[in-house]
């Protein structure tokens, strides 16, 4: 009985169907029996931390309430409708993408401009290498970041060293690959990896990862107008949760600038992505339990990192450098 | 015919694996050039579960109802195209180009010129002027061939043998020495082994040494291009060897997938270093592989200069026309050793390497062809090679004289920008270099 309680899982509309595709009704087989308590009832757990927005702000004109894969959809719109050599794809970019970052792009702006592409991750990458070598911007998906080591060649060897080995000859700055990166509770090993360090000391592609819908529209947009071939993770754990007033119209915040949120003068906390708003929590319950003053900064570019800002801070204060645990 | 009845019920393009070699006579669809819209909408008509005919959305072909395994068929697989004999006769007479003497003596001159340079660089590694060499004995057909069929804007994908695709293009021998010296006018600035040649101007991508990495890369730039709606193609070069790596098989199914306007040009040239076709692959060849993707795909004899034209012709033709790729096989053999690092009388018999040398050699039999009708004589054969011979060394001796790069470009063009940490790195050098000058050639490099 208690294990029959365990199955039945919060949320769970579509198990246990007997036959063929769901009706869209609940199904009524998982029925629990008169005996069992609710209070036996397994729950998933919520997230471990909040989302902390960004007091909205009009810097960029007008905004929009966005959640983070609306702000990348907007930001790949903005893309498309001002650069005419633009192009999207990947895995299941067409119909609007396992976590609709590109819902709507393709009816807008067509069929050869927003496609999928065979399942394969090394073929997506070199592909887009070739295209932003002839000149089109090209923005690659990699459906999660778990799956980006197939192309880790053409990233590393092929991407990275396109400008240099030619002098300066040929190269693939047009290049930007997206892909949903780091832990969502659920996603076990292959999910949920944040692959980044991979990639930190690879020179000649950048390696980028926002926070926030403001600062994932305006990074990505970066990404893509920076001349060398760029790596943007998008937190996939905020695709849904994380929801905040964004510009409608493009604009663009700065690479390898790490942001101060917070200043504090005994301990320097550096984090990038989901984990930001984990350390905020940190630095709250550390000033309060400890008496400890936190200064809390967003590296957001990893390659090439802010070494000026993070060092001139913690001249003032010793770091502790933390990212997104899997 | 059956297939091209099930073609038009299903009103688009179906494509389905060919099998047999009649692939090669099938026509496709001839389509002026556009965007073709997907097949994947032409594919899904409506299911009728009452016609006895398979309704599977990833394939459409009948049923059958005997147990029968499709044989490969590698005994009498897909031909080799060829226009002249090992002679160098014309075997079909509607098949010859008829070329103009001056563009085959352009031809024969260019194979010549490369055999002469490689000749001389691969000297000079063994003198230890040059770190490494690779040459282009016997395959000389196979770039000036592909080469000459192309626009001159059409973009080149490379591996790393196929260095007389850019001498057909006019890069001058001053450059492909630069390159091997790593001297300061290499217009890659020094930064890579020899041979790894590239030239914007002359549409050539700069070579790589990871293999077959060219290959996804030729197929989005074809992409591009064909976005860009100004005729271009690209070609992508490849050996067998490097054909077995993943990245072909990726290319070959997006350019196929994605109506990619390229040539794919795969040298099988029998061996990658050590390693025998037989031991590369076991199914018949490349060009068995195309089919399989849904291209139209060609084997030809990679020695008859005319037959590697004809086919990369006609195959740039279409491949602009109907925006598809193609596969051709040029068949040929490596005559030379893999590179300066290998002695491949370690795995091959001399004998092998000389019937190749002495009886089919793309050289000789374009040589025969030119001498048939009196094009070409002894006087000239000995005046151009001392000519040819004269003027690489000429290039070799200027090469040898020239500077190395000046230091600094060791941090440039990682980025396009320099950043804070590598223009640290370079004060660093500098400061070190400074220090201890004398430990350090200096008077080798520009300032």
């Amino acid at each position: 009985m208690a294990a029959a309680a365990r199955l039945f899982i919060r949320g769970a509309h579509s198990t246990l169907a007997m036959s063929g595709v769901g009706t869209g009704k609940q199904s009524s087989l998982l029925t629990l029996s008169a005996g069992c308590s609710s209070r036996l009832k397994a729950q998933r757990h919520v997230a471990h931390f909040t989302f902390q927005p960004d007091p909205p702000t009009t810097e960029y004109g007008a905004t929009q309430k966005m959640n983070l894969f609306q702000s990348i959809t907007s930001a790949l719109d903005n893309t498309l409708a001002s650069d005419p050599t633009a192009v999207i794809f990947g895995e299941d970019v067409a119909f609007g993408g396992v976590f609709r970052c590109t819902v709507g792009l393709r009816d807008k702006y067509g069929k050869d401009r927003v496609f999928n592409t065979p399942l394969c991750e090394q073929g997506i990458v070199g592909f887009g290498i070739g295209a932003a070598t002839a000149g089109a911007t090209a923005i690659a998906e990699i459906q999660f970041a778990d799956y980006i080591f197939p192309a880790f060649d053409q990233i590393v060897n092929e991407a990275a060293k396109y400008r240099y080995r030619s002098g300066n000859l040929f190269d693939c700055g047009n290049l930007t690959i997206r892909a949903p990166w780091g832990c969502v509770g659920h996603g076990s090993l292959y999910h949920s990896q944040s692959p980044e360090a991979f990639f930190a000391h690879c020179p000649g592609i950048k390696v980028v990862i926002p926070r926030s819908p403001l600062q994932a529209k305006g990074l990505l947009l970066s990404c893509i107008a920076d001349n060398n071939p760029c790596l943007f993770f998008e937190p996939k754990i905020l695709y849904r949760a994380a929801v905040e007033q964004v510009p409608v119209d493009s604009y663009t915040i700065p690479l390898s600038q790490a942001e101060v949120l917070q200043e504090g003068s005994d301990l320097t906390l550096v984090a990038w992505g989901t984990q930001i708003h984990v350390l905020k929590e940190v630095a709250n319950m550390a000033q309060e339990k400890l008496g400890v003053s936190c200064e809390v900064i967003d590296l957001r570019t990893i390659l090439p990192w802010d070494t000026e800002t993070v060092c001139k801070v913690t001249a003032a204060a010793p770091a502790v450098t933390s990212a997104a645990v899997v | 015919m059956a297939v091209v009845g099930s073609m038009s019920r299903i009103s688009g393009l179906c494509r389905h694996a060919v099998r047999q070699t009649a692939a090669l006579k099938t026509p496709r669809l001839l389509q002026r050039r556009s965007f073709r819209v997907t097949a994947v909408q032409q594919q899904q008509q409506p299911f009728d579960s009452s016609l006895e005919k398979p309704q599977f959305p990833g394939a459409s072909a009948e049923f059958v109802d005997r147990l029968e395994f499709i044989q490969p068929n590698v005994i009498s697989g897909i031909p080799v195209y060829r226009v002249m004999d090992r002679q160098g006769k014309i075997i079909n007479p509607s098949e010859d180009p008829q070329l103009s003497k001056e563009t085959v003596l352009n031809f024969y001159q260019k194979m010549t010129l490369l055999n002469t340079m490689d000749r001389i660089l691969y000297e000079s590694q063994r003198q230890g002027r040059i770190s490494f060499y690779m040459t282009n004995y016997g395959e000389e057909g196979t770039h000036i061939g592909s080469a000459a069929a192309l626009e001159s804007n059409d973009l080149v994908f490379g591996q790393y043998r196929e260095a007389g695709v850019l001498m057909y293009r006019g890069f001058p021998l001053d450059l492909f020495m630069a390159q091997c010296y790593a001297n300061a006018d290499d217009l890659g600035k020094g930064r890579q082994m020899p041979v790894h040649y590239g030239c914007k101007d002359l549409h050539f991508v700069t070579i790589s040494s990871p293999l077959a990495t060219q290959i996804p890369q030729a197929v989005g730039a074809a992409y591009a291009l064909k976005r860009e709606n100004t005729n271009r193609a690209v070609i992508c070069y490849f050996g067998e060897g490097a054909a077995s790596e993943g990245d072909a098989h990726a290319g070959f199914n997006f350019s196929a997938t994605l109506e990619c306007p390229l040539i794919f040009f795969c040298r099988n040239n029998g061996y990658a270093i050590s390693t025998p076709t037989n031991e590369q692959y076991r199914g018949d060849g490349i060009a068995a592989r195309g089919p399989g993707y849904g291209m139209l795909s060609i084997r030809v004899d990679g020695n008859d200069v005319f037959a590697v034209y004809n086919a990369t012709k006609e195959a740039r033709r279409r491949a602009v026309a109907e925006n598809q790729p193609f596969l051709i096989e040029a068949m040929t053999y490596r005559i030379g050793h893999h590179s300066t690092s290998d002695d491949s009388s370690a795995y091959r018999s001399v004998d092998e390497v000389n019937y190749w040398d002495k009886q089919d050699h793309p050289i000789s039999r374009l040589r025969h062809y030119m001498t048939a009708r009196d094009w070409w004589s002894e006087d000239d054969e000995r005046s151009w090679r001392k000519q040819s011979r004269k003027t690489v060394m000429e290039a070799f001796e200027r090469a040898e004289r020239r500077l190395k790069p000046n230091p600094e470009l060791l941090f440039t063009d990682v980025y396009q920008e320099m950043n804070p940490t590598l223009a640290k790195q370079r004060e660093s050098l500098f400061r070190h270099i400074q220090q201890y000058k004398e430990h350090y050639p200096l008077d080798l490099y520009e300032k």
